[in-house]
């Protein structure tokens, strides 16, 4: 055991602090969509965006080295620097592409979507098809040279503002379930889509609902081969899952919470002085350490090649929980103040703890609910026999 | 970075594993505690063997010359066969006391007895640990003891006591010493002896060679990481008996294993565990390597995993059904050493209590 990276990588840390500290004045206020082109163009010349992107394809073309990421990732997050974009395009389709991709498809699509010029959103889950998402419904027809497309998604992130879409379609009925659907990417500018906001419990229309109607599609526009989709698919759930549990976020959001209860006073009295708020924290902090070295015993496990089993699938349940709890702590500690919204008077820190309260919920429900996450957990980590399927 | 074990600590962890598997199956756990014995003393012995009682113990005093990790380690498989055995006073706090405080002369006397398993050692710091119940404490006067320790850890049939007075001063006692009388504690946990200490003006010898105060607060980090790791391989067995349980039990036509309520308890479980596994395993490498973190992560470990230890104790045994609840699978064995490890070196109230003052918060 040696938590020391190492002179290479602590010389690779300079560089980036160097980075950080020239360019810091440069970097976007508003935080949205990762700090906007021109921050990300920069990001991609220097190799802190899109690092391990071919640079055929637009990106920086670096060797993928773990430790190297996570460096860049610390120090971003240290200098309160915006991060390379997150966007749905770029940690799940460009990766896709690289793996599953024509070369045709991976030079059309991956450069524009690095640089944040086409936005994507993802067609996966239907009314009728979320936990068991192989059940899905729309479905393509083929009509000569293209597919026609009815049907409907939700949960679609950015549908609203996305140029494309990478969506799930059943093309061939007749097979089971996992071996009828293609995984096709279109434009959301194709005649027969309508966008239809969905306003969560946040007040915010954070999804919507997309719905098909007689869309052409060119055949050739399908990753992977026709009945593979949920193949493909899956490349990118994987992707998905490792994306919602970082670690790093429930560490930041604890040293918010140390913040609040050191300043924020009831009848006169800070709350760290109270032995209930503070019992309470201290067993959350055991969480957030005890989660922080977990990703460590990860991050060797992939530095190593290594499987790491089960230690490895409990990370999506354990880290959307412990987020959602530290926000409910937050929203605790504040009393009444807790409910005040809105720019209300008295509200603190902009009202993000209201909101992440609630949106976390939504977080451990989507990406694979906490109940499929159990099921994954006590099948795949621990052996033990599935549900048996009722008889129709 | 490399956060994992060596493989020369997983071949240790799993030669001590094998060992416990052949000489301490729960039949022999079962002869222990219906015969109240101090400890298992074959046990001990095979243990002592393979190097478990000098883990720690420098190689010039003929020990193994060890990390913290290691004992970490190999308390894991202690817990997990529920090894009537000496392991946390003896092995781990008890040699401690004389690297950090003892004189070259007491090192050499005691150091290489302890490592080779001839000698067990009781601790007594309960009252530093845990805080003093029922007017514990002892007074040293001119280097001889009076009053009263409760809670002395690994106390059955002792050679010799590591004792805290109540101004953190350290003193060595033999077991025999005129004036100490020894009584056993019965404990719901029959794999473990703690006793009490009564002293009469009883001669001691001081352990003062350094700052003993400093060498009582490493002991019982050191402790409260051992304990830790103790309930993680006690609440990983009892997972694994859940697992395998519920793979066999019918109802219904089905093995219970198959049903979502109970397969999500299973998932519940290590989802909780796993995680417990990583902190222990760095609050014992930062007892060795990071020093200034090594009392907040020894207290994190102690508390978090006492609190998991006692959630999985009581849904494995929920899983087992009504057969948890019996003498017949001996499952209780696990459930009272997890109850027994979250109180000893101070619960998790008292714990988080101080990991509250090491943050200046208190």
């Amino acid at each position: 055991m040696d938590l020391a990276y190492g002179p290479r990588y602590e010389a690779f840390r300079q560089e980036v602090r160097a980075f950080t500290a020239e360019f810091a004045s440069r970097a976007p206020r508003d935080r949205g969509m990762g700090g906007g082109r021109e921050w990300q163009q920069l990001l991609i010349e220097h190799g802190y965006a899109a690092r391990t992107i071919p640079r055929e394809y637009g990106g920086f073309g670096a060797e993928p080295d773990i430790l190297e990421s996570r460096i860049i990732a610390e120090e971003f997050i240290a200098a309160g620097l915006p991060m390379g974009m997150a966007s749905q395009g770029i940690s799940m389709l460009v990766p896709t592409l690289l793996e599953l991709g024509t070369e045709a498809q991976k030079k059309q699509w991956i450069e524009p979507t690095i640089r944040g010029e086409v936005i994507w959103c993802q067609g996966y889950s239907e009314p009728g098809a979320g936990s068991d998402l192989a059940s899905l419904t729309t479905h393509a027809v083929e009509d000569g040279d293209d597919f026609l497309i009815n049907g409907q998604k939700i949960w679609t992130s950015t549908a609203h503002v996305s140029d494309m879409i990478f969506c799930l379609v059943r093309t061939e009925p007749d097979k089971p379930k996992h071996h009828g659907i293609s995984y096709l990417l279109f434009s959301m500018k194709t005649p027969g889509i309508e966008v239809r906001p969905l306003v969560t419990m946040t007040g915010q229309a954070e999804f919507n609902e997309v719905f098909f109607t007689d869309v052409r599609v060119p055949k050739s526009q399908i990753v992977g081969e026709r009945g593979q989709g949920w193949q493909v698919a899956n490349a990118t759930l994987k992707h998905e899952r490792g994306m919602l549990g970082d670690p790093n976020q429930a560490g930041t959001r604890f040293k918010a919470l140390v913040e609040m209860v050191k300043t924020e006073t009831v009848d006169g009295q800070k709350l760290i002085d109270s032995p209930l708020w503070r019992d309470r924290l201290l067993k959350l902090q055991a969480r957030v350490l005890a989660m922080e070295f977990h990703g460590l015993r990860l991050l060797t496990a992939r530095l190593r090649g290594e499987n790491p089993g089960v230690a490895g699938l409990i990370v999506k349940l354990m880290g959307c929980e412990l987020n959602h709890q530290l926000a409910a702590f937050a929203i605790d500690a504040l009393g009444e103040i807790g409910v005040l919204y809105d720019g209300s008077p008295h509200l603190r820190a902009n009202g993000v703890w209201q909101r992440s309260y609630m949106f976390d919920l939504g977080l451990i429900i989507g990406g694979g609910t906490a109940q499929i996450q159990k099921n994954i957990i006590s099948e795949r980590g621990l052996g033990m026999p599935r549900e048996p399927k009722l008889a129709n | 970075m490399d956060f994992a074990l060596t493989d020369d600590q997983k071949m240790m962890q799993d030669t001590i594993g094998r060992t416990l598997d052949r000489v301490c199956p729960l039949e022999r756990v079962r002869k222990a505690a219906a015969d109240h014995e101090p400890y298992a003393a074959d046990v001990w012995q095979a243990l002592a063997e393979v190097g478990v009682a000098g883990l720690i113990v420098p190689e010039e005093h003929g020990g193994v010359g060890q990390t913290l990790l290691d004992a970490a380690l190999a308390a894991e498989m202690l817990g997990r066969s529920v090894a009537p055995a000496p392991f946390v006073a003896s092995c781990v706090m008890a040699p401690l006391a004389l690297m950090g405080s003892g004189s070259p002369a007491q090192q050499a006397e005691w150091l290489p007895r302890l490592a080779a398993g001839e000698v067990v050692a009781g601790v007594a710091v309960s009252d530093i640990a845990a805080g003093a119940r029922d007017g514990a404490g002892v007074a040293a006067v001119q280097g001889r003891l009076s009053g009263k320790a409760l809670f002395v850890l690994d106390a059955g049939a002792a050679d010799l006591f590591i004792v805290a007075d109540t101004l953190k001063s350290l003193h060595l006692v033999r077991g025999d010493a005129k004036g100490l009388s020894r009584t056993d504690l019965n404990t719901i946990d029959a794999t473990r002896r703690v006793g009490e200490l009564a002293f009469d003006d009883v001669e001691a010898e001081p352990l003062a060679a350094r700052d003993s105060a400093a060498t009582i607060g490493r002991m019982i980090d050191a402790g409260r990481v051992v304990l830790a790791a103790d309930i993680l391989g006690a609440g990983g067995r009892m997972i694994e008996k859940a697992v395998a349980y519920a793979e066999e039990r019918k109802q219904f036509g089905r093995v219970i294993g198959s049903f979502q309520a109970v397969k999500h308890l299973c998932a519940e479980m290590i989802a909780e565990l796993e995680p417990c596994r990583s902190l222990i395993w760095y609050a014992a490498y930062a007892f060795d390597a990071a020093p200034d973190e090594a009392s907040l992560m020894a207290a994190h470990a102690k508390a978090h995993t006492s609190e998991t230890g006692t959630f999985v104790a009581r849904t494995a045994t929920e899983v087992h059904g009504g057969m948890g609840f019996t003498d017949l699978l001996g499952l209780h064995y696990w459930f009272k050493r997890i109850g027994f490890d979250r109180q000893m070196l101070g619960g998790p109230e008292r714990v988080r209590g101080d990991a509250a003052a090491l943050q200046g918060w208190v």
